[in-house]
Order: C-alpha cells, then structure tokens, then sequence
C-alpha cells in the first residue's frame, strides 16, 4: 500500500481531531492517538471560495462531484456512479395532512447505484481508498452499506469483502452477494461484527470504510446538505428532520450547510435540527429528553434495523447540534414507524424502509407536539427504499382482492371494496 | 487475578507493539495501574486528567460493554478478557 502526498493544489489539508485537534496527514486512520477522539477531513476554505460559485457548481457534473472541492479527495480521477443529486420534492398531501405551509422531501430511496444514502458515503470512501493505493476495500454492515460498498467496488474494480451477522435476512445478503465480494458471515451481532473488522483492518491492510477510512466516508453526507441548498435555489431550510444512527449523517448535513455559508454560497442562516429515532433503539433520545450530556449505550429491540446502533459513534455531537439549534430529538414507537411508511407511500408515492418510517413518523410527532411551525421550511430525509426491508412491513401492506375472470365477479369485489372503504372513511379522524 | 489486555493499534507503540498484555487486579480500576506499570503513558491516552475514563474508548470485559456491567468496578476473574476498542466505528 503506497500512500499518496497530498497536492498543494487540493482543498483538503489533512485530518485533525475533533477532541484536541491534533492534526494528522491525509491518511487511512480514523482514532486519535492522544485521546481516541474522531478523526475529521479539514480544509483550505480560502481556497475553495477561490475555484467555487454556484455557477461552477451548477455546471458540474449530475452526481455529488458537482461538490468536488468539499470532499475529501485529491485526484481528478473520481468514481462517479452517478450518485446523488437525488429528487427534492414540494411535499403537498403530507404536508396537507400534518398542517405544514412548506415541506420537502429529499428522496434518496431512489439513490443510485442501491437505493440509500450509503452510496454517497460509499463513492467519496472508495475514490479516497483507490487515491491511497488500497486495492481491497471492506465493511461491516447489516444491509445498506453492504449493498453500496459491493456494488461501487465492482463498478471500480476493487477487492471487495464484505462481513455481516450470520443471521441477516436473505435479501439483503443477496442484494450484496449478487455483485461478487466474498461475503462473510460472522456468528455474532454487529457490535460483534464491528470490533471483529477493526481487527482486521489492522492486519490485511485493508480499506474498511467505515472503519479506517471514515473519516472520508463521512464527509459524503455532507452532499445531502448542499443539494439540498442548491435544489431549494441557493437557501437553506428553517427546519430539518433527519434520522440518527451513529449520527453521523445527522451532524454532516448540518456541516454542509455550514461549509456553504463559509465559502459565501449561501446567506447565513439559522437552521434548527431535529433528529429522528426508533424508540426501541435511542440512546440518543434518551440522554436529550433526561437532559444528559452523554449517551448510556442501549441493546437494540426495533423494527428500524438498519438505525439500531445501540452505541452510536457520534451519538454526544448529535445531542450537542440538536441542543445548539434549537432541535429535538424524539423518538417513535415500531407501530408508529409501520405507520409512517404507510403514510409517505400514501399520500406522497414514495416507498421508504425502516429508518425512512421512523422519519415520517417522528416529523408528524413533532408537529403534533407543536416543535415545528407551520410556516418553517421544513426538510425531511428520506434515506432508504422500502423494497429492501419487505419484511417489516408486508403483514401490514393490506391485501388483494382475489377474483374470478368474469364481469359478475369483478362488480362484486368492487362493491365489497368501496363498502370497506366508506367504513375505514368512517372511522377516520379528519 | 490474572487478565488479559487486548491494545488496540493506536496504543500499541507504549506496549512494545504487543496486541496482548497480561495484567493483574480485581476490578477494572486495579487492571488500569497494573497496565500503567506495564505501559508507562497508557493510562493518561485512556483516562482524563481527573481520571475519568475518556468518553472515546470503550472498555469490553469479556465481549460485553463494562457500561451493562459495573463500570470501573466491574469484578473481574482470573482469565477474563478485557479489550480496549475506539468507539469510533461502524454505520451500517
């Protein structure tokens, strides 16, 4: 493995150390050495005010490069898949339906090339990895990454290996088996999994990223952020929901707006953050609701696998952003989260998994309890697609009306059809 | 009581780039001075000034979170495993 010397020329400087900002070379480490702190990407602002407008933006290319000199990369040559810059659509019916004046979604349910917001992260992580001179990339993962790390690492060529829990369900295993990395599934849960993988990496050498290159693989949330401002015509929202996990995607949103004001590409602004949790997994909930200031890890029992991170990495940088902007961090039971999947795809059309639920389902709590106004431009972040957790949802979806080939058949499936309808209209609070 | 030690890499250059280390105490506290004579300058990378546990590394006896256990004073037993991992890591 050669490490490549950053160019004088790039915008990224190095990494530094949340905690004591020790500062470290562009490299594939991710703790600090003095405190254990995170590891962050920090730049040459000055210098990307200096080659970036909204013009040279909006003349970029149609995927998160178009962001180019936010993102934690030296080289020209980048994976593009063509990832990001994902639909934001003017909510109309939900918004109706909760009592909102301006609310958008951000659809990366129909992310490319796997249908989350794993193929940001991804695509920054291997094009850092390859700059690096990794030719075998990793991960842990239960289902999203997996799928995001497989897929780009065939597009770019790379050795791919990817570890899961031995007991996964069977089609998130084949969405990642279907792209040709060894798979490998350990007896354990993801904590398990996790610390299992940081062994590894220091061993093999490998580019694990959410491990040794995350400190890159982070920094692709940020793409959220700025497609958000750019798709709103160059503005921030008032209000975001967003979901947390590690909450690292929660916080990076956030970032990116921040970077935006700093170069001058956006007016400042004040932007509250709401986070979104499942009740049965939210170390983060709880620590903001009793007031704490740091997290007590839990043992995750929720629908919403793929945001069960029962020790979240950047959980205390959540709950101080929350706290910072004015947010909240509320958390949602599984019926609610079944029921704020079915909510999205019935009044908006759009088909989300688990975590997507636990969004919809926190934003309506939120407005219900009055910790959103009707006139905020409001953002929510829908991160994955529905289709992946079938599961979860399927003995709730409603059923088919089964009938014969004839006319007399149909009339009568119609008829009983409307006649349940006008019963769950009856019993409908409007 | 003796334990044994799993370092993780960001501390190895302090443990003679062992991986392992083999220590002696009851309780998590005790396994913390008895890796200091072992390591000299391990304890000020895993605890605070004041000597709190920094709030970036976890402590795992056995393969479970000390904070389901008793915290520092988790009871340990001879042959038990105590391994110091980053929190930093994972997304899934």
């Amino acid at each position: 493995m050669t490490q490549t010397p950053l160019r004088t020329t790039a915008t990224l400087k190095g990494l530094r150390c949340r905690e004591c900002g020790e500062q470290y070379p562009g490299e594939a480490r991710h703790v600090c050495e003095f405190c254990f702190g995170p590891l962050e990407a920090h730049y040459d602002y000055e210098a990307i005010r200096g080659c970036t407008s909204r013009r040279s933006i909006e003349a970029g290319p149609r995927s998160i490069w178009r962001y180019r000199p936010f993102l934690p990369v030296v080289g020209e040559r980048v994976i593009d898949v063509g990832t990001g810059l994902t639909p934001l659509i003017r909510s109309e019916r939900l918004a109706r339906r909760l009592g909102l004046g301006a609310l958008y979604i951000k659809n990366d349910a129909v992310n490319v090339p796997s249908l989350s917001f794993k193929d940001r992260v991804v695509s920054v992580a291997l094009t850092r990895a390859r700059e690096l001179g990794f030719t075998t990339v990793s991960c842990a993962s239960t289902g999203n990454l997996a799928n995001a790390t497989a897929a780009i690492a065939a597009h770019a060529g790379l050795e791919c290996y990817i570890f899961i829990p031995a007991d996964l369900e069977a089609g998130k295993v084949l969405g990642t088996l279907i792209y040709g990395p060894q798979v490998l599934a350990v007896e354990g849960n993801y904590d398990q999994v996790n610390r299992l993988c940081s062994e590894v990496a220091d061993r093999h050498g490998w580019g694990f990223v959410n491990i040794n290159l995350r400190p890159y693989y982070s920094e692709g949330s940020k793409t959220l952020g700025f497609e958000v401002a750019e798709q709103l015509g160059w503005r921030l929202p008032d209000h975001v929901v967003a979901p947390v996990a590690s909450g690292s995607l929660y916080t990076k949103i956030f970032k990116g707006f921040q970077e935006l004001i700093k170069t001058g590409l956006v007016e400042e602004q004040a932007v509250r953050m709401s986070g979104a949790q499942a009740t049965g997994c939210s170390p983060v909930a709880q620590a903001f609701k009793a007031g704490r200031d740091f997290i007590a890890p839990v043992k995750p029992a929720t629908v919403a696998k793929s945001i069960a991170i029962g020790n979240p990495a950047d959980g205390v940088y959540a709950l101080d952003l929350a706290r910072r902007t004015g947010g909240h961090i509320e958390d949602v039971t599984d019926a609610e989260i079944i029921e704020g999947i079915k909510l999205l795809a019935q009044t908006e059309g759009i088909f989300t998994e688990t975590a997507g639920g636990t969004t919809v389902a926190v934003l309506k709590k939120l407005v219900e309890q009055g910790k959103i106004a009707p006139d905020e431009l409001t953002v929510v972040y829908i991160t994955g697609n529905g289709l992946k957790t079938q599961e979860a949802i399927a003995p709730y979806a409603g059923e088919t009306l089964k009938i014969e080939a004839n006319l007399a058949s149909f009339e009568r499936a119609l008829e009983r059809a409307r006649t349940l309808d006008r019963l769950d209209w009856q019993q409908t609070l409007i | 009581m003796s334990v044994t030690v799993l370092i993780p890499t960001p501390l190895r250059k302090l443990a003679n780039e062992q991986a392992t280390v083999h220590c002696s105490g009851s309780n998590l506290t005790e396994v913390l001075d008895s890796l200091e004579e072992r390591c000299p300058g391990i304890k000020a990378r895993l605890c605070t000034e004041n000597g709190d546990l920094r709030r970036f590394v976890n402590f795992y006896v056995n393969s479970e979170d000390i904070r389901f256990l008793q915290g520092r004073d988790t009871p340990l037993k001879d042959g038990d495993e105590v391994s110091i991992v980053p929190a930093i890591a994972g997304g899934r």
